[in-house]
């Protein structure tokens, strides 16, 4: 029988199975089950594979390097705004290329489902000139995990694979292969290309510039890029990754249109100008920006004959489904039923009895005496606290950002800023920012809301816990001003008058409200209990 | 063959339990599948959906398109209306009669079934007493699936089956519970109406 997987679960068993030693990720949606399928795999504890969470998405791909630099597979995962945090190291290790095979998976989220912004990292792909790999449904997933090893290690390049929301949430049988064997240790016979002094440097860029035409190669021959000719003169359609299912879904057996698949880039520019040259009209269908759509228009003059998102034929915004596309096709559609007026938004919410809510509802106590535009938040279930009944929370941009753009406020004169971080959120991009604010004692309070776990994506392990007091210390936080709390109702008036005082001091506060998740099991806490007694 | 069902519900009310059920049973009579489902944010107390594709062809597009559901299947009765658009003129819908009322605007429900009714193929089951008549709410969700079962092209013996393998791990006690709940489920939907589906 095949096995039953979502597209993530597909893409994990695919790296296993074709000789995987490393798995580096920070949680995000849509990309976390990728990793958590692989620590909770037999055959990858067996296989000795690492799977430990790392702290960021940089120290992830940075270890994946580490891993790949002695010669091993290893790939790194990650939402697609972690690539923005990873982006020193995934544009230098272009230059200086990798050893052992190196993929890096990034999850696109169209649509903003559970993000900030819906980024297409195909172009970070192309920035730093590397291939990129993208699936179109669960067995190319995991069928695309060999392929993508050998490709990085032939070419001796990371491989950029990306996904979509759809696709990493979307279950379906999966035929497994025979698995191959981890690569055994094998140091690079020259290391310095993994020098990047400019000397290095000017070498292995123009060495990456040279590849680019057998990239280009590669994409041509490759059999994930299929060009099926129809009817000449008529429609000829480009579509990428899960685009394409939405194209195949509208169009069935008719057979009168032609159809270039992409799954594979740089484009295969000779296939697309045999599609350009045999129909009257080109329709591209991407999910996500108008990366191809762009490049054709950059390839042929005729701009009238591109037709996709820029022309306004497909939207520019939100992710693709088969009624938008079957709407670009020229295909009919029957008018359709209503919502009822009847049904009202069900939005996401703070769990009942989190901690979270305790703690806003400590602040919004001050809120009349400081002002309703103070608080600067993060990344994290506690993001929930901007919307009602809450309203707590102003702010909300990138990992870390509550404690730095709190700094830069008081910089400018805002009395009373504070900044509202998770744990995880903390280790993940916050500690710097607190140095900034300790390095000038900025008169800010910092709150960490400790729930011992990274919530928003599953309760995963949070590498903050048991640390968090003796990081700040450490980093240089004044212990008169290191303060906890329990953020629960019967200490709300302590609570307030604790966060009173410390408004008032002119310089960093550091307050840690602890309180677990409420979704961590009773399993999960005895972990969390142990780790932190193991520390001390 | 080709059937199309969105399972509706609030996050954490067990919707991807149904899922699990249907996909399992479906490659068990080797059949295509795809399912996608809601993961993330929404998760926390908001709208979840799931879309569940069934066929003996091998199918492209994960998500259903508006229109081509066969039956809406839903844990909450405000959460079915949700998907209407999706419906087909003569699919059907079917769902747990107990609200989730964790809005502060939340309809009447009476309002919620007069929508519902209005449509000629539906199903209002109070899944949620029945299966705390069983002994335990939480299995509202098979009650449900064996009151749509007949409408689902899979036989019955292989969503039971699925439904053995699924609670395996939890021991024996937990399977008889949730069997007992689909046939509950099935038993209701057999008194109401004659519940057949074109295949």
């Amino acid at each position: 029988m095949k096995s039953l997987l979502l597209g993530n679960e597909a893409l994990a068993q695919g790296s296993i199975d074709a000789g995987l030693s490393g798995v580096y990720a920070y949680p995000g949606t849509p990309s976390t089950e990728i990793t958590e399928y692989i620590q909770k795999s037999k055959l990858a504890r067996e296989l000795k594979i690492h799977t430990t969470w790392s702290v960021n998405e940089k120290t992830a791909m940075e270890a994946a390097l580490g891993m790949s630099y002695v010669g091993k597979r290893a790939m790194v995962v990650m939402k697609h705004v972690g690539l923005n945090v990873a982006s020193d190291v995934f544009m230098n290790m272009a230059v200086s290329g990798v050893n052992g095979g190196l993929v890096v998976v990034v999850a696109d989220d169209p649509s903003m489902h559970s993000s900030q912004n819906e980024q297409d990292s195909r172009f970070y792909g192309k920035f730093a000139m590397i291939p990129i790999l993208e699936p179109s449904n669960q067995q190319e997933a995991y069928d695309m995990m060999f392929y993508a090893f050998d490709l990085s290690e032939e070419l001796k390049l990371p491989v950029l694979l990306r996904l979509v929301t759809r696709l990493s949430h979307s279950r379906a049988g999966i035929e497994i292969r025979e698995r191959r064997n981890p690569n055994e240790i094998n140091l690079p016979l020259d290391t310095s290309r993994f020098a990047l002094l400019p000397m290095n440097a000017r070498k292995q860029y123009d060495l990456l510039v040279n590849k680019q035409d057998s990239l280009i190669e590669h994409s041509q021959n490759s059999n994930l890029n299929r060009l099926k000719k129809g009817k000449k003169g008529g429609v000829g359609i480009i579509t990428c990754g899960i685009a394409y299912n939405y194209v195949m879904e509208n169009l069935g057996e008719d057979e009168s249109h032609s159809i270039l698949k992409i799954s594979q880039y740089p484009l295969p520019k000779e296939k697309v100008k045999e599609l350009y040259d045999h129909c009257e009209k080109i329709l591209v269908v991407e999910d996500g920006y108008t990366i191809v759509e762009e490049l054709l228009h950059n390839y042929f003059d005729d701009n009238d004959k591109i037709k996709g998102k820029l022309s306004g034929d497909l939207p520019r915004t939100g992710e693709l489904n088969p009624n938008i596309v079957g709407k670009s096709l020229g295909l009919f559609q029957e008018k359709l039923a209503s919502i009822p007026s009847v049904v009202t938004p069900r939005p996401p919410q703070l769990c009942e009895g989190c901690g979270h809510i305790d703690l806003f509802n400590t602040i919004n106590e001050l809120i009349p005496e400081i002002g309703d535009k103070n608080v600067f938040g993060d990344i994290g279930c506690y993001a929930l606290g901007a919307l009602p009944p809450l309203g707590t929370i102003n702010t909300l941009i990138d990992m870390g950002a509550s404690i730095t753009m709190a700094k830069g406020a008081a910089d400018a004169g805002m009395e009373n800023a504070i900044a509202v971080i998770g744990d995880s959120t903390f280790t993940h991009s916050g500690m710097t920012g607190l140095l900034d604010a300790v390095y000038e004692s900025t008169p800010i309070t910092i709150i960490i809301s400790d729930n011992s776990a990274v919530a928003m994506t599953g309760a995963q392990e949070s590498t903050a816990v048991g640390r968090l007091h003796k990081i700040c210390l450490g980093i240089g936080v004044h212990p008169d001003h290191l303060k906890t709390i329990v953020p629960l109702k019967k200490n709300h008036e302590e609570n307030v008058e604790l966060l009173r005082n410390e408004l008032k001091y002119k310089g960093v506060s550091v307050i840690i409200s602890e309180r677990p998740c409420v979704r961590l099991s009773r399993d999960q806490k005895e972990v969390i209990k142990a780790k932190i007694a193991a520390l001390n | 063959m080709k059937t199309n069902i969105i399972l509706s519900g609030v996050g954490g009310q067990g919707i991807l339990t149904i899922a699990a059920v249907l996909d399992t049973a479906a490659l068990n009579q080797d059949l295509f599948i795809k399912q996608s489902e809601v993961h993330g944010m929404s998760q926390r107390g908001g709208a979840v959906q799931s879309h569940v594709r069934i066929s003996d062809k091998e199918i492209h597009s994960d998500l259903i398109p508006e229109g081509k559901v066969d039956l809406i299947l839903s844990v909450e009765p405000m959460e079915l209306l949700r998907y209407l658009p999706y419906l087909k003129k003569d699919g059907w819908l079917v769902t747990d009669s107990e609200p989730f009322i964790n809005t502060a605007n939340y309809p009447e429900e009476t309002h919620l079934f007069d929508q519902i009714k209005k449509h000629p193929n539906h199903l209002i089951v109070n899944a949620t007493k029945i299966a705390k008549k069983i002994g335990n709410s939480k299995v509202a969700n098979m009650v449900l699936l064996g009151a749509a079962s007949s409408i689902i092209p899979l036989s019955e013996n292989s969503m039971l089956e699925a439904i053995k393998k699924l609670f395996q791990h939890k021991g024996e006690r937990i399977i008889r519970l949730n069997i007992e709940a689909f046939s509950e489920g099935k038993k209701v939907a057999e008194g109401i109406t004659n519940l057949v589906a074109d295949q």
